[in-house]
């Protein structure tokens, strides 16, 4: 490159003088600052009507404060979040704020200095007034990386991020060598977040060692695992950290032009991604010779049809190129032939974001956290049976136990943890023998799941694992791209005999024939969709095939999940005379009274909806479910109730 | 010259050529759905050409693998069948079978499959998948789902011969098959004078309308 080091370290400095003074120009530290979680979680919980009554409150009441948009912090079970900033107090975060809430944040906090007690988490730093909210699991056993900032910046306030520190590894980067970055990118051992574990350094080298002239770089923000929306929070809530990345790692590979593939369905993460992309041109933090540096860097935003198939890497291409996202075989590798032809390096958004860290605190600092072969953070998107959900960055190597129980508070309702569905539709489902389990890259493939890109369903025991893979699988089925036999013929056939299992009309030999088609499908598809779609159906088997057997065998489904295995009835011991909460809760009119003045369910005409069950008194708790249906006690009706 | 081993006979062959057409020409079978002779970026779609390479663990498409001198190739072990007749027994789950009255039936490729791997022209242990998808118009052509079995020639071809392709595939997953795109304008479609998808269709899923009233008056 033949930018002069000095160059870069003044240009460097003035953009840093600028943006802290605009920064600090631009808030108050004499007023107390609310900083409100507003990426589309935040939204979805209900940020909008809090800033709306946080606002009208101040106004009404006459009180001066800075209402600020920040991302999100991950904690989505307390969501929406407010951080109240009040001079005088630590910065204190509020869970679940709800338009009441905000108003009392105002009226006792604000104007009276009572931080209400009863409705924070804790304060933000140590102090002595307000317990930390470090003390709490889901905050001090988690390690922050790439979500250090989310949920305390603004996303839309560059200035913000420079003058927390933002930019300083692109300034560093661009005064050393190219094979300087791919070097400490080696010694930190960053592997692809995106879900196979692809080592960082490998693919920036593959590309600064070509000899093509164009070169591109890709950011991966495709996120189609449903339930997964990692990726879309880091961009809602720190787009320059992912900037930064790509830019050092397009340095390094020597490609002059990116494209971040965002899903259309992502409006939020579009916006706010194309504003810091706006932002750091008109800082000339992107564009040609940035930072006099000679080296020159563009970015394109693509939207993305929102097609699973489309976050594979080949198939992404495809599509960028304007054909239908179709993957193509392996080799040639992207690295070789990516991008109209061209070496192109591409990542997760994820692996990108991480990079800043690395480049400012070192390859060795990086190697040290997490374990030997996986390094660094792991972020995950932690859903379904568990008391503290939402996103969690914790170190490699922490087992699934520590996660759940420790960190994520258990399961809720004093139930059984059964499964952890891990890497969505081309993951895998782990049992309770498989708790201790470190999460890194190579334990969890070994254990039949995989990393994938960081969705994580804990199931409780009332989920049915049959039923479970089935859901996987009607996903799998339908985003195939129908390109190659095992993918769009066998995810078919294997839905259609899950289906025909959960129905009860599961055959003798089905499970075997399961395990036959999943493998094959496993060793013969073209695409990493197809060759990790049967995972969910054949860990299931492995680990849970007693559940399978009971299904074919006796029609009996263990969870009591599956409806055409199920049937309610009514205890007539338990049942109370002459009352009749029940029956009007019944969609087909199918409870009758009995000769005893009880209630019975008329079996023929039940549809299984079990409102019933809700509408039964809590003290009586009569209505019973039970698998297989022939359990039910046959219950005569009064004759005159026909 | 490359010197390979197929099957433990010796063949001579170009360096870089495509494994599965040094294959064919030297009347080795190996079952193939998609390929196209010249084709440099394979398709690889149909999943039926594997066989095992010395050297790599899992069974690979040989269409999709250049000659190497010194390269041993089996094309029948057990592996190999295995996942060949899981794929040609999945296609023939989405294939309707009506050989009378098949246009194709001299010339069936399926048929030649169900030799080299001596099974039953059936989807046998998978039950038939019926795909459902609303019929298109076309001036000229018929398109019959039924039969497809999304090898993708035809889409080749047409983009080979007229530079952008007329027909396309479309839908996702099962219902995946080939779409007119609502091509519908006869003057502005060089279809009426072409007739390489119809040609070149293994299966005659792709026929014209005086090609199809002739079979309709044989019935
Ligand atoms: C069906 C399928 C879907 C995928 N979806 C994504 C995705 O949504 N995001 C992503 O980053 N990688 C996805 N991948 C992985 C990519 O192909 C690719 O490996 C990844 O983007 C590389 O980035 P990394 O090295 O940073 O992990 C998917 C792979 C497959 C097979
Ligand atoms: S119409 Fe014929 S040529 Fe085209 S994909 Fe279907 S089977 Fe292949
Ligand atoms: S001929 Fe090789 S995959 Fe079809």
């Amino acid at each position: 490159m033949s930018g002069n080091n000095e160059d870069i370290k003044n240009a460097f400095s003035e953009i840093k003088k600028n943006a802290e003074k605009n920064f600090n120009e631009s808030r108050n530290s004499d007023i107390p600052a609310i900083y409100i979680g507003m990426a589309t979680c935040g939204r979805a919980a209900g940020a909008e009507e809090a800033e709306r009554a946080i606002l009208e409150t101040l106004d009404e009441r006459n009180v001066k404060a800075d209402v600020i948009h920040v991302g999100c912090i991950g904690h989505c079970y307390a969501e929406p979040v407010v951080i109240v900033d009040n001079p005088g107090f630590p910065p204190i975060f509020y869970y679940n704020v709800t338009a009441g809430k905000s108003k009392l944040i105002v009226k006792a906090f604000l104007e009276r200095g009572d931080p209400l007690y009863e409705h924070l988490l804790g304060a933000m730093e140590e102090n002595e007034l307000i317990p930390s909210v470090m003390g709490f699991p889901r905050f001090g056993m988690e390690k922050r990386i790439v979500m250090e900032k989310c949920g305390h910046i603004d996303p839309e306030d560059i200035n913000e991020y420079i003058k927390k520190g933002g930019y300083a590894s692109l300034a560093f980067a661009l005064s050393k060598t190219q094979a300087d970055i791919i070097d400490e990118i080696r010694i930190s051992g960053l592997r692809g977040r995106g879900g196979a574990g692809f080592p960082a350094w490998k693919k920036m080298e593959a590309v600064y060692g070509s000899d093509s002239k164009e070169k591109y770089i890709i950011c991966n923000a495709d996120e189609g695992d449903p339930g997964a929306y990692m990726d879309r929070t880091i961009i809602e809530s720190n787009p320059h950290q992912l900037l930064e990345g790509m830019m050092v790692a397009a340095f390094a590979a020597g490609a002059s032009k990116g494209i971040i593939y965002v899903r259309h369905e992502y409006p939020l993460a579009v916006k706010i991604i194309k504003k810091a992309i706006d932002d750091s041109n008109r800082m000339k933090l992107l564009g040609e010779n940035i930072l006099n540096s000679g080296f020159s860097f563009h970015i394109d935003i693509f939207e993305g049809s929102g097609a699973f198939v489309c976050g594979e890497e080949t198939a992404l291409i495809e599509s960028v190129e304007g054909k239908r996202g179709m993957p193509r075989t392996r080799p040639p590798y992207p690295v070789e032939r990516g991008l109209k032809n061209k070496p192109t390096v591409i990542n997760n958004v994820k692996t990108l974001s991480t990079i800043p860290a690395i480049v400012n605190k070192g390859g060795k600092w990086f190697s040290g956290i997490g374990t030997k072969s996986s390094p660094g953070t792991a972020i995950f998107s932690i859903v379904g049976n568990v008391v503290h959900a939402g996103l969690v960055e914790i170190p490699m190597g922490v087992t699934i136990r520590t996660l759940i129980y420790d960190i994520c508070g258990g399961i809720p309702g004093g139930k059984a943890f059964k499964a952890l569905q891990i890497g969505g539709p081309s993951g895998g489902c782990l049992p309770e023998s498989a708790l201790d389990t470190p999460i890194d890259f190579d334990s969890l493939t070994e254990a039949g799941a995989m990393m994938g890109s960081g969705g994580m369903v804990v199931m409780d025991e009332d989920s049915c694992m049959v039923d479970v893979a089935k859901y996987f699988l009607e996903f799998t089925k339908n985003e195939s791209c129908g390109k190659c036999t095992f993918c769009r013929i066998g995810t078919g056939h294997l839905l259609t005999i899950l289906e025909r299992i959960t129905n009860g009309e599961g055959r003798e030999g089905d499970v075997e024939l399961l395990e036959r088609l999943a493998g094959d499908i496993k060793r013969g598809s073209l695409c990493g969709l197809g060759k990790t779609a049967p995972n969910p159906v054949l860990t299931t088997i492995r680990y849970f095939r007693h559940e399978y057997e009971a299904h074919i065998h006796s029609k009996r489904c263990p969870s009591l999940k599956c409806r055409p295995l199920t049937a309610f009835y009514i205890d007539l011991g338990k049942c109370a005379r002459g009352c009749d909460a029940c029956v009007g809760s019944c969609p087909v009119d199918c409870i009758f009274t009995t000769k005893g003045r009880k209630k019975g369910i008329d079996q023929e005409v039940c549809v299984k909806c079990g409102e019933c069950v809700t509408a039964c008194p809590e003290e009586y708790n009569a209505v019973i479910k039970v698998s297989p249906p022939h359990l039910v006690p046959h219950i005569e009706k009064l004759e005159e109730s026909k | 010259m490359a010197v390979i081993f197929v099957d433990n006979v010796e063949i001579d062959a170009e360096e870089g050529r495509t494994l599965l057409e040094v294959c064919l020409e030297k009347g080795i079978a190996i079952p193939n759905l998609c390929f196209i002779k010249h084709n440099d970026s394979p398709s690889a779609s149909c999943r039926l050409c594997f066989v095992e390479i010395e050297g790599i663990e899992e069974p690979v498409t040989s269409c999709t693998v250049k000659v190497k001198d010194g390269m041993v190739v089996t094309t029948d072990s057990a592996e190999v069948r295995e996942l060949q007749k899981t794929a040609f027994r999945l296609i023939l789950s989405t294939h309707r079978i009506d050989c009378g009255n098949c246009p194709s039936r001299k010339r069936c490729e399926l048929i030649k499959i169900s030799r080299i791997l001596k099974v039953k022209l059936s989807p046998e242990i998978y039950d038939p998948i019926e795909r459902k998808v609303k019929a298109e118009e076309h001036p000229h052509l018929i398109y019959d789902i039924s039969k497809c079995i999304n090898c993708g020639k035809c889409v080749y071809i047409c983009k080979k011969l007229h530079g952008r392709s007329y027909i396309t595939f479309a839908r996702r997953g099962i219902e995946t098959g080939i779409s007119f795109f609502g091509e519908k304008d006869a003057e502005s479609i060089p279809c009426g004078k072409c007739r390489a998808c119809a040609d070149i269709c293994p299966v005659s899923a792709l026929l014209f309308y005086e090609h199809y009233s002739d079979l309709l008056k044989k019935q």
